[in-house]
């Protein structure tokens, strides 16, 4: 598909729904259709607003509209032998770019390379004025006027339309190599080890080792266990795993690395070395959002629920109505995603 | 004069050594690291603990008294500059470490704990927190957050926004918001919008960062810095990208310029070459087998870029000195020129050879010279313009320099202030970097946080009326903003 600019058909959409409080529901390439609550409104269609704007490697920066398919943007950073440093899921080959800020999900790498918002480092916005913003920049660094482009990433389009985003990009490694280990044989000293990813499973602990082939080979001695197939990484970052395939509802669980086990009732995938839990289980949400929270942490209801159910962890009151009053600053007549992120945005 | 009802609010809040307002008490509050610009404040009070913090600002609230924040007071575009009809709030002490959690990698700490204190205590863990702003020894935490603070280090371990995992804040109500599980920290992301974002470099406008938890890194195996010497800033520009498009991730490149240069050396003697037009430190850590092969691959690259000499630190000590010519950058310039200006802007580094060039004709435009000290990797530039204060005229010079410095960093597709701040300082050059929909929706951001205006107002966003009357205005599409004010 060729590159198309539907910045200002947006613009007129955007002003038209304003001026008639009338809900928009944005839609980029609906891979993520099933995470979020239900939004009730006419679909705003960004998928058609695409192309690369600017990309030059050694800036270690690329700017691509929203619409971009994330297959695209990757596929031209591996020709530079570049990356996105948080490696997002392709939940379909449709993902864009705009989805994938708006979501804020990262994948294996998330710990080490950084966070979908920590890469955000600008953003054209369409706020629910219906005026067109341009927030943050194409430089590593830039502290004039508030972050509001990173307030974007994981917002799942509450706040506005994204039109172009701006994400920081880092060299590949040159050498990657996945290990295996029995779970009760892990290794130890992993702190001083170039890993790039870790998944436990089903009494298997994998690594991902990333640098240079020397320092790969060099940790892969000391560490020992088993080599590995790599496409494990890919298959639990789009979650096409088995481990995923349940009508059960999962849970993405996000806590302090050194938190205990959940010991709760269910099937679990652990990944970020303990930071990121995956939790297929049938429990209620309250008996598991207990736990975690407990723990420092917060639970998603990531796939199979009702479309009205409790899908974030609730929000304190205060911290609820300053979510509210933020909406409010950006979106003042509500068209964008209601209901969405909470019933209260 | 301060009205009494607040004086005796204030004095029943809190203890009598908490609360100054005796005028030469208030001396050494009238200021930040931006000495240019001084006032002194109605009062400064220095509140122990949170229900204090939060009675001051209940007061304030209902006296309708601004609150500015201070933390070392180190700040270098005047974020910390009382007003005259408000109060200072120090967090000066709010300074102790809380938790230090190896196993989660992490410090929460209060606010008014300096940067390097952190560091130094975690050392033993070998381990360390990575923003170091060159005030770093004196800077506290509560302020790099205020600020977004950066360093030397920023390409490869990010700004303060990449290294926190949680805060407490203190809203104008007093209220407590705590971003992030802050009493029991540890997770990588929160539920809800990215307050923890949005927060972090709101220079004080937003709340009152009270408690921090931030991020510690292993310490790495072995750190080692090349030098390299360049006929021409040009290529040491160019010489720059071939690093980063070679793959390679230093963990600081530095650049520094022929004047920069003699400064640093006359000053700490670090063994830089003299004549050189231009020089770049690049400084490579990781493990040990890594960092061999990163030192191998950066000479060849530097030198296949025309380096006129590569010099790598033979130990440790060389590795200092090399740094410590960087590092005293600014106060070795304080030695050649009675005062200098120091700029900010950040600029995609593919425009560095026509900024520089441009600075240099304006430095003759303006009559005065200029010193480039460059953060390489990231493009943030910090021009030093040397003037005199006591030469008339020569401070309003040195400040139309530095705003046409800042506006061609604009110009470029870059921003006005990298690491610094906007502050009071540089509120005009914001005028030349937002449209007034975007000034508008900042100040819309604002009111969500503080409706009344009475944290840190006047700073870092201008007024839409201000950048009317400056005539710095952000022109959009050829079309002249604010069709509504009043032009003079």
């Amino acid at each position: 598909m060729a590159d198309t600019d539907l910045n200002s058909q947006l613009v007129e959409q955007v002003r038209a729904a304003a001026v008639n409080a009338t809900p928009l529901c944005i839609v980029g390439g609906g891979s993520k259709a099933f995470y979020g609550r239900a939004c009730a409104g006419d679909p705003l269609d960004v998928s058609g607003h695409r192309g690369i704007v600017a990309y030059e490697p050694t800036e270690l920066v690329i700017t691509a509209r929203a619409g971009t398919p994330l297959a695209e943007i990757e596929g031209v950073l591996a020709a530079n032998n570049q990356m996105l440093p948080f490696e997002p899921p392709h939940f379909s080959e449709k993902t864009t770019l705009g989805g994938m800020v708006a979501a804020g999900l990262s994948g294996p790498r998330r710990p080490w390379g950084g966070s979908v918002r920590d890469a955000v480092l600008g953003v054209k916005l369409l706020n629910g004025r219906g005026e067109v913003l341009r927030l943050g920049g194409q430089v590593m660094k830039n502290v004039a006027g508030y972050d509001v482009s990173r307030l974007m990433v994981g917002a799942l389009g509450t706040l506005g339309v994204l039109l172009e985003v701006s994400v920081k990009v880092l060299p590949r490694p040159a050498c990657e190599r996945t290990l295996r280990f029995d779970s009760a044989a892990k290794p130890s000293r992993l702190a001083e080890m170039p890993i790039s990813a870790s998944l436990e499973l089903d009494g298997r602990l994998y690594l991902r080792l990333s640098a240079s082939s020397r320092c790969v080979e060099m940790a892969a001695d000391t560490l020992g266990g088993e080599a590995a197939d790599p496409a494990i990484w890919t298959a639990v970052r789009d979650q096409t795993l088995p481990f995923f395939q349940s009508e059960l509802p999962l849970w993405r669980i996000s806590l302090p690395p050194a938190a205990p086990a959940l010991n709760l009732l269910g099937n679990e995938l652990i990944e970020w070395s303990g930071a990121q839990r995956w939790l297929v289980s049938d429990l209620p949400a309250q008996t598991i959002r207990q736990r975690v929270g407990a723990l420092g942490g917060h639970a998603t209801l990531f796939r199979n629920h009702a479309a009205t159910d409790s899908v974030f962890q609730p929000l304190a009151p205060a911290m609820l109505a300053l979510h509210q009053r933020i909406k409010h600053a950006l979106d003042p007549h509500a068209v964008f995603n209601r209901g969405r992120l909470y019933p209260e945005l | 004069m301060m009205n009494p009802t607040f004086l005796a609010a204030l004095r029943a809040a809190l203890p009598s050594n908490a609360l100054l307002i005796e005028d030469e008490a208030l001396r050494p509050y009238e200021c930040d690291g931006l000495s240019a610009y001084k006032q002194i404040p109605l009062a400064v009070c220095l509140p122990e603990t949170l229900e204090q913090a939060q009675s001051i600002l209940r007061v304030c609230r209902e006296h309708q008294v601004p609150v500015v924040a201070r933390g070392a007071g180190t700040g270098l575009s005047g974020g910390a500059l009382p007003l005259a009809d408000g109060v200072i709030l120090s967090l000066a002490r709010f300074n102790k470490i809380l938790q230090i959690d190896a196993d989660n990698r992490l410090a929460r700490v209060q606010p008014g704990v300096r940067n390097l204190a952190i560091s130094e205590a975690v050392a033993h863990l070998g381990l360390y927190y990575a923003p170091d702003p060159s005030s770093q020894i004196a800077c506290s935490i509560g302020g790099n957050v205020a600020e977004n603070s950066g360093g030397v280090h920023c390409l490869k371990y990010g700004l303060t926004v990449h290294n926190l995992l949680a805060l407490k804040v203190l809203t104008i109500d007093g209220e407590l918001l705590e971003i992030g599980a802050a009493d029991n920290p540890g997770a990588l992301d929160r539920p809800g919008y990215d307050l923890l974002a949005l927060m972090t470099g709101s220079e004080g406008l937003l709340g009152i960062v009270v408690e921090v938890t931030v991020k510690l890194l292993v310490k790495p195996e072995r750190a080692q810095v090349v030098l390299a010497a360049f006929a021409s800033v040009e290529t040491a520009g160019a010489a720059v990208a071939k690093i980063i498009g070679a793959g390679l991730l230093p963990a600081g490149l530095e650049m520094m310029d022929n004047l920069s240069i003699r400064a640093a050396e006359d000053f700490v003697h670090a063994g830089y070459p003299v004549d050189a037009a231009a020089i770049l430190l690049c400084e490579l850590d990781g493990s040990n087998a890594e960092v061999s092969e990163q030192i191998l691959a950066v000479r060849e690259v530097l030198l296949s870029a025309g380096a006129t000499e590569v010099r790598t630190a033979e130990d440790d000590a060389q590795r200092m000195k090399f740094w410590a010519g960087r590092k005293g950058a600014f106060p070795a310039v304080g030695r050649i020129s009675p005062d200098y200006y120091c700029m900010d802007g950040t600029i995609p580094r593919q425009h560095l050879a026509r900024v520089l060039g441009r600075i240099g004709e304006l430095s003759e435009q303006y009559g005065l010279r200029v010193a480039n000290v460059f953060h390489a990797g990231d493009g943030n530039l910090h021009p030093l313009i040397l003037f005199d204060a006591n030469q008339p005229d020569e401070l309003h010079r040195a400040e139309a320099f530095g705003t046409d410095i800042l506006k061609l960093c604009v110009e470029v597709g870059g921003t006005v202030t990298g690491e610094h701040g906007v502050g009071v300082e540089k509120l005009d050059a914001a005028c030349s970097q937002f449209t007034p929909e975007e000034l508008s929706q900042f100040h819309a951001i604002k009111a969500a946080f503080d409706p009344d205006g009475l944290l840190n107002p006047g700073k870092a966003v201008p007024t839409l009326h201000r950048c009317a009357e400056m005539g710095r205005m952000h022109v959009h599409g050829g079309a002249l903003p604010f069709p509504e004010l009043p032009r003079f």
